[in-house]
């Protein structure tokens, strides 16, 4: 059968709940926050991919492709921020990330 | 004249209010002096006043002084006014005469008390209500005058605040009043509902068409001026401490003497009786309730007295003797005989305000003891006192040589008390006679209990500690002054006024608009008409009593403790006050404080507060609690409720776009 | 075709299979190298639709800068193998309904599942056009005219972004003992130098 938009958007919504789900599924430790994120990206950018094409309009591949330099940006800094959290506490699990207790 | 009334009643009143808010400006001895002052100018005029209205004609025996108007409301129409006539003359006398002995006397008494001011202007702002009670022109004046001593009195009994027993005294004292009160106040309602007025004179007018009246109260048809009588009388047992309402007379000695001597023996308490005189002309036609005034007041007599017979604080005893004596008065005024009422009020506010402040020297000369136990040959320290103390016990005993130079000569009790009996006997009715023989039971116990004071005090060897005896000493003129002023009284009064109160000339002394001539003059008329044993009969038995008391107190001191142990039942009764306090305590004061705490803890505090702002704080916190847990201080918790959020409005878009 | 739709259904399953083991994996380092096979097969997606410059890029920068990077930290970290929390569980259930429920509404809103055919997958069922140029030519044409601001802008976010991880993880040892060279070149002059008069033969 063809494959169609709707099967890129399929995939694309499925990533994107997935790196959801794994936001907060999450029990080990804060790396796989940064990673779900990227996961939630990347369905976005197959999204903005998949329009592009199937419409023939470029701007979609040119907003992936910022959209990829952004990612890359805010996955240095977190990792930036986690390295220097680590030095400070000595740990990353999630468990103890809670001194916004209310 | 006029000026000289409005004076009598306003001077008290301005020095009270300078004594009491201008204490700190002016310091104690100005207050002091203002206040005795005022007194007794008050005094003078008071004497001015009576001398011009009881002697004068009978077109100048009423003056009414209207001061502004109080309550104009449809038909209520109450005036601020003053009303002097012979009985309100009388009783000008009595208070400012007692009152500005007492004020005096308080100067010296009081020397080392830090109140002082505060003192003086309680006196005079109790003198001020006392006044305006008896100068009222309506009842509601009446009753204003009425609520004022029972405030300076409940003021004045716990003035040592600081002590809890006064406290509680103070309490007892207003509480009791209260309930008198309420009977009262519910008398003046249905005066006002039977006539449609407050004013005296209107309702005396009234008077006999009131008495065919029939009201209905509580679903029962009575007789409407008996129910309104006895619900006047029901007060004045509240105020005048008649059997039933009379827990709190002994308590009130709590208060310092000179307020006793004052309030409690000369002036608050005869207000029921001064009411009762003031109100005869309805008494007059209600004659159920005339017998019960009678019965009760003869019952108080006779069981006062039997109480009296066995206490050993001095003050005590001294209180229910006048608890006693003012039996009497209302018997007397019970069978008809007002104006042999007012005159043992008048001659028993002297002897028994002189009693009142002896007692007082006594205490303060043995350094504030009160117990008879401790005391004794104190005649040898106080010959003064001592002997002004007789004068009062005998003129209370009503001692006196009978049918010589007409009335007879003696103190001044002899003479009104032989009287009120007289008159009880001479009306000839079951009621007269009870109370005829109750009377002459409680004169033999009176003169018991008083000689009986008067030996343990001064008589025999000093029981009490040597170190107060040594310090002991006779008191300073300004206290003794007083007591000579009104021993005067006691011996005098007597014989002087007799023929003015119940003598030749009582019809033109009283006049026709003071109190109930109709029946007076019947009764003053039966009762100088009884036989000769009726006259003697109270002066034997209080002859009996001194003997026996000193038998008992100086021939053979062990015979008291003998007696007590031959009939311990009788005296645990007497010397308990015949258990009344501990009734009224179960009865009442249990009762009241149960339901009290029932409403305050389970209504109040359960159910009021539960449900309203405890409730809603608690369930505030658990809200809180529940809120709490969504703060985790975990993102992921975070990232999860704001997921759940996203869900919800995406599907809220999605439904409400669909349709 | 048939061959397409296969591809397409591998790489889309494997996708879809290493996405959910990132999260699950108990070894933090096996998340990250399925994080890596998720991007490699994205890639593949992109290049069967014939997105092949998004596609090297994607590998280029994805999965060797930015997984890389995240393996250089879960190494540098020194992660221990993390027990799997009972919490896991409790919310398991909670959260994968919603989850479920979210991507039921993004399948519905961009009309893969019913809804309207006004939505934008209506428009684009048709089959993808074929472009006369290729993909980098195409893009290539359009970022460095139209879309230039953006592409600058876009460099300066990066610049940012590597001064500030620099900025966040940079130490500075104590008791290291480095030269200030601004404050040697500001002594003045009479810090330095102390002129002495010295008599002859008498030292300093």
């Amino acid at each position: 059968m063809t494959i169609g938009l709707d099967h890129y958007l399929f995939v694309a919504a499925v990533l994107f709940t997935l790196g959801i789900l794994g936001i907060f599924l999450n029990r080990k430790n804060v790396i796989v926050i940064l990673m779900c994120v990227e996961l939630m990206l990347l369905a976005v950018n197959i999204n903005l991919v998949a329009f592009s094409v199937f419409q023939g309009n470029i701007v979609g591949q040119i907003f992936a492709m910022l959209v990829l330099t952004v990612a890359a940006a805010e996955a240095a800094i977190g990792l930036a921020i986690l390295v220097v959290y680590f030095r400070n506490r000595g740990t990353i699990e999630v468990e103890d990330i809670n001194a916004m207790k209310g | 004249m006029d000026l000289a009334i409005k004076l009598i009643v306003l001077l008290p009143l301005l020095a009270a209010a300078i004594a009491g808010l201008f204490c700190r400006i002016i310091g104690d001895r100005p207050a002091q002096i203002v206040t005795c002052a005022a007194l007794l100018i008050a005094a003078a005029l008071s004497i001015f006043v009576f001398v011009r209205i009881g002697f004068g004609p009978e077109n100048a025996k009423l003056v009414v002084v209207k001061l502004f108007t109080w309550m104009d409301s449809g038909t209520l129409n109450v005036d601020w006014s003053l009303r002097v006539d012979t009985l309100t003359a009388v009783m000008l006398i009595v208070v400012t005469g007692v009152s500005s002995m007492v004020h005096v006397y308080s100067v010296g008494y009081m020397v080392e008390d830090p109140g002082i001011p505060r003192f003086m202007a309680y006196l005079s702002l109790f003198t001020f209500f006392m006044l305006m009670l008896v100068t009222a022109d309506n009842l509601v004046q009446l009753f204003f005058g009425w609520e004022g001593v029972g405030l300076a009195s409940y003021l004045l009994i716990g003035f040592w605040y600081d002590k809890p027993s006064a406290n509680a005294a103070a309490m007892k004292a207003f509480i009791v009043n209260r309930v008198g009160d309420f009977g009262f106040a519910l008398g003046i309602f249905a005066v006002w509902m039977l006539s449609g007025t407050v004013n005296y004179a209107d309702i005396f007018a009234k008077a006999p068409e009131m008495a065919q009246m029939r009201i209905q109260f509580l679903g029962m048809d009575l007789p409407a001026l008996e129910t309104a009588c006895l619900l006047l009388f029901v007060g004045a047992m509240g105020k005048s401490a008649q059997l039933g309402l009379h827990t709190w007379l002994p308590d009130a000695m709590e208060g310092p003497t000179p307020v006793s001597a004052l309030i409690h023996a000369a002036t608050m308490v005869t207000a029921g009786v001064f009411m009762v005189c003031r109100l005869s002309p309805l008494f007059e036609l209600a004659p159920t309730a005339s017998a019960v005034v009678t019965l009760v007041g003869a019952a108080t007599a006779f069981f006062a007295a039997t109480i009296g017979l066995t206490q050993f604080d001095i003050k005590r005893v001294v209180a229910y003797s006048t608890c006693s004596q003012l039996g009497y008065m209302f018997f007397a005024a019970g069978v008809g005989s007002y104006s042999a009422a007012m005159f043992h009020l008048t001659t028993h506010a002297f002897f028994k305000a002189l009693l009142f402040l002896g007692s007082g020297s006594v205490i303060t000369a043995l350094h504030h003891e009160q117990d008879m136990r401790k005391m004794g040959g104190v005649k040898e320290k106080t010959p003064q006192t001592f002997w002004l103390m007789w004068v009062g016990t005998l003129a209370l005993s009503g001692i006196g040589v009978p049918f010589v130079l007409g009335n007879g000569i003696g103190f001044s009790g002899f003479y009104s008390k032989d009287m009120m009996e007289e008159s009880a006997f001479g009306v000839h009715t079951t009621v007269g006679l009870i109370a005829f023989w109750l009377g002459v039971f409680a004169a033999f116990m009176t003169a018991f209990y008083s000689t009986r004071l008067m030996f343990l005090t001064f008589y025999g060897k000093y029981r009490g500690d040597h170190h107060t005896w040594d310090h002991a000493h006779e008191s300073p003129a300004v206290i003794l002054i007083p007591l000579y002023v009104l021993a005067a009284g006691a011996l005098l009064s007597g014989y002087i006024a007799f023929d003015w109160f119940v003598g030749h000339d009582w019809a033109q002394f009283w006049g026709t608009q003071s109190i109930a001539v109709k029946s007076t003059g019947e009764v003053l008329h039966e009762a100088h008409e009884v036989p000769v044993w009726v006259t003697l009969a109270p002066l034997v038995f209080a002859l009996a009593g001194i003997g026996l008391s000193y038998l008992f107190y100086i021939v053979n001191p062990a015979l008291p403790a003998l007696t007590v142990k031959r009939f311990p039942a009788i005296y645990a009764l007497f010397y308990n006050k015949w258990y009344f306090d501990e009734i009224y305590d179960a009865l009442f004061v249990k009762p009241a404080l149960a339901i009290g705490r029932f409403f305050w803890k389970k209504g109040d505090g359960a159910t009021i507060d539960g449900l309203g702002p405890d409730n809603l704080a608690a369930r505030a916190q658990d809200m809180a609690g529940v809120l709490m847990r969504f703060q985790s201080g975990y993102l992921y918790h975070y990232a999860f409720v704001m997921l759940v959020g996203v869900a919800g409005l995406v599907t809220y878009f999605m439904m409400t776009a669909a349709r | 075709m048939v061959l397409q739709a296969l591809a397409f259904y591998v790489f889309a399953f494997i996708v879809m299979v290493s996405a959910a083991m990132v999260v699950v994996s108990r070894n933090p380092v096996y998340s990250v190298l399925f994080l890596i096979l998720a991007f490699f097969n994205a890639a593949a997606l992109f290049l069967l639709i014939g997105a092949e410059f998004i596609a090297m890029i994607l590998i280029i920068v994805y999965v060797g800068a930015v997984a890389v990077l995240f393996l250089f930290v879960v190494m540098m970290l020194d992660i221990n193998l993390a027990k799997l929390r009972e919490g896991f569980l409790k919310y398991l259930p909670v959260g994968a309904m919603i989850g479920f429920v979210l991507f039921l509404e993004i399948l519905f809103g961009l009309g893969v599942l019913g809804g309207n055919t006004t939505t934008l997958a209506g428009i684009g069922k048709a089959v993808p056009q074929v472009i006369a140029i290729d993909n980098t030519r195409a893009i290539g044409r359009v970022l460095y005219t139209q879309y230039f601001y953006l592409f600058q802008v876009a460099g300066l976010v990066l610049l940012v972004a590597m001064i500030g991880a620099i900025v966040l993880t940079l130490r500075s040892r104590p008791g290291l003992r480095r030269q200030r060279i601004s404050e040697q070149l500001y002594r003045p002059k009479d810090e330095a130098v102390m002129v002495v008069k010295v008599p002859t033969r008498g030292g300093v």
